[in-house]
């Protein structure tokens, strides 16, 4: 949705060329690369010999699948740092409250 | 939209929190370990990552101008998106009515908690109580010669008023769930809306980019609910 990607088309063609957007292939292959990762949560949960190991694995494939949908579903990859910034913005105070509030019901200890 | 989205990100945040603060606090009922079926929610997790895929596929369809591929990806987002909602009404239903069996003469160590409450059971049916009642339980059966010697079954539903995992899960996918019906009623407006003159065409995308962010959110949430709620929520000792 960035500004300088609007065009003054007044017909019913494309108004919204998103120059360097992906192509449908490279959508195609996000979401591959989404169900694969995945696969690989749902296999790893089943290796009980990981134990505790299995939180921070788990924890970054999960942080992974957000961030591909957020930059190029989400086009955030390809729009203005203000969209990013907000967004972020959001998921960092989200953030703060979970820990803050594990931390007040002593969630650590 | 960037902005909601933002305020969203904080609003499930404290659903989550909430969840994980009281994970493990249950007096009594069911638990994560006792009814989360992890095959079945990877399956929903995988119906909702592809139709995140068809609705950015009919969007860059719509802004190509090929009104055809659109509304059959956006049709496609759809059928997916009510496809999940299916899901987790299947879920729902699965946990309100649990069925709980357990073996009589297993050793105590593998069972669940659920379980051992409900094999306590089982010194009344051998003793040939025709009514058994565990606290908590309904629809008791015992076998006094089931395939692997005695066996006790019965039915212990996980509701919102059961116990504080079944309130906190239920409000956190219950209001997920609400997105997720919000975003099918948003989406099927804009493919009825694709056949009205002026309505959604390819110079007028940006109600169809908005949707598609809302939708694509909704998404990136269950990414967080499912790794959060139901893997962690298996696993001992988180």
């Amino acid at each position: 949705m960035t500004s300088k990607s609007h065009t003054t088309a007044q017909n019913d063609q494309p108004a919204e060329v998103h120059t360097g957007h992906p192509t449908p292939m490279t959508y195609f292959k996000v979401a591959m690369t989404l169900v694969v990762i995945t696969a690989i949560e749902v296999v790893v949960f089943f290796f009980e010999s990981l134990s505790y190991g299995i939180i921070p694995i788990l924890a970054i494939l999960s942080l992974v699948k957000f961030a591909l949908v957020a930059m190029f579903y989400m086009h955030l990859k390809y729009d203005h740092r203000i969209f990013s910034t907000m967004f972020v913005a959001g998921f960092i105070l989200a953030f703060l409250v979970i820990f803050a509030l594990l931390g007040l019901f002593q969630w650590f200890i | 939209m960037w902005a909601f989205l933002g305020s969203d990100c904080m609003f499930f945040g404290t659903l989550i929190a909430t969840y994980l603060v009281y994970k493990g606090k249950s007096i009594a009922g069911p638990e994560p370990i006792d009814v989360f079926s992890i095959p079945v929610t990877s399956v929903s997790t995988f119906v909702l990552l592809m139709s995140s895929m068809s609705m950015v596929l009919a969007y860059s369809a719509l802004t190509r101008g090929r009104m055809k591929a659109f509304r059959v990806w956006l049709l496609s987002t759809v059928v997916l998106g009510a496809t999940f909602l299916g899901f987790q009404t299947f879920e729902f239903y699965e946990f309100a009515n649990h069925h709980v069996e357990v073996r009589c003469n297993d050793a105590a160590t593998e069972w669940t908690d659920l379980e051992a409450s409900l094999a306590t059971g089982c010194a009344a049916g051998a003793g040939g109580a025709e009514n058994i009642t565990v606290r908590g339980f309904s629809d008791i059966e015992y076998h006094a010669t089931g395939e692997h010697g005695p066996e006790i079954e019965g039915k212990y539903g996980l509701t919102p008023r059961t116990n504080l995992f079944g309130t906190t899960f239920f409000t956190l996918t219950g209001f997920h769930g609400a997105h997720v019906t919000l975003g099918v009623i948003w989406l099927m407006s804009l493919f009825f809306f694709s056949f009205k003159k002026g309505g959604v065409t390819p110079k007028r995308n940006l109600d169809t980019d908005l949707a598609a962010l809302y939708w694509h959110f909704v998404d990136v949430v269950w990414i967080v609910i499912f790794t959060v709620v139901y893997l962690f929520g298996v696993f001992e000792g988180f």
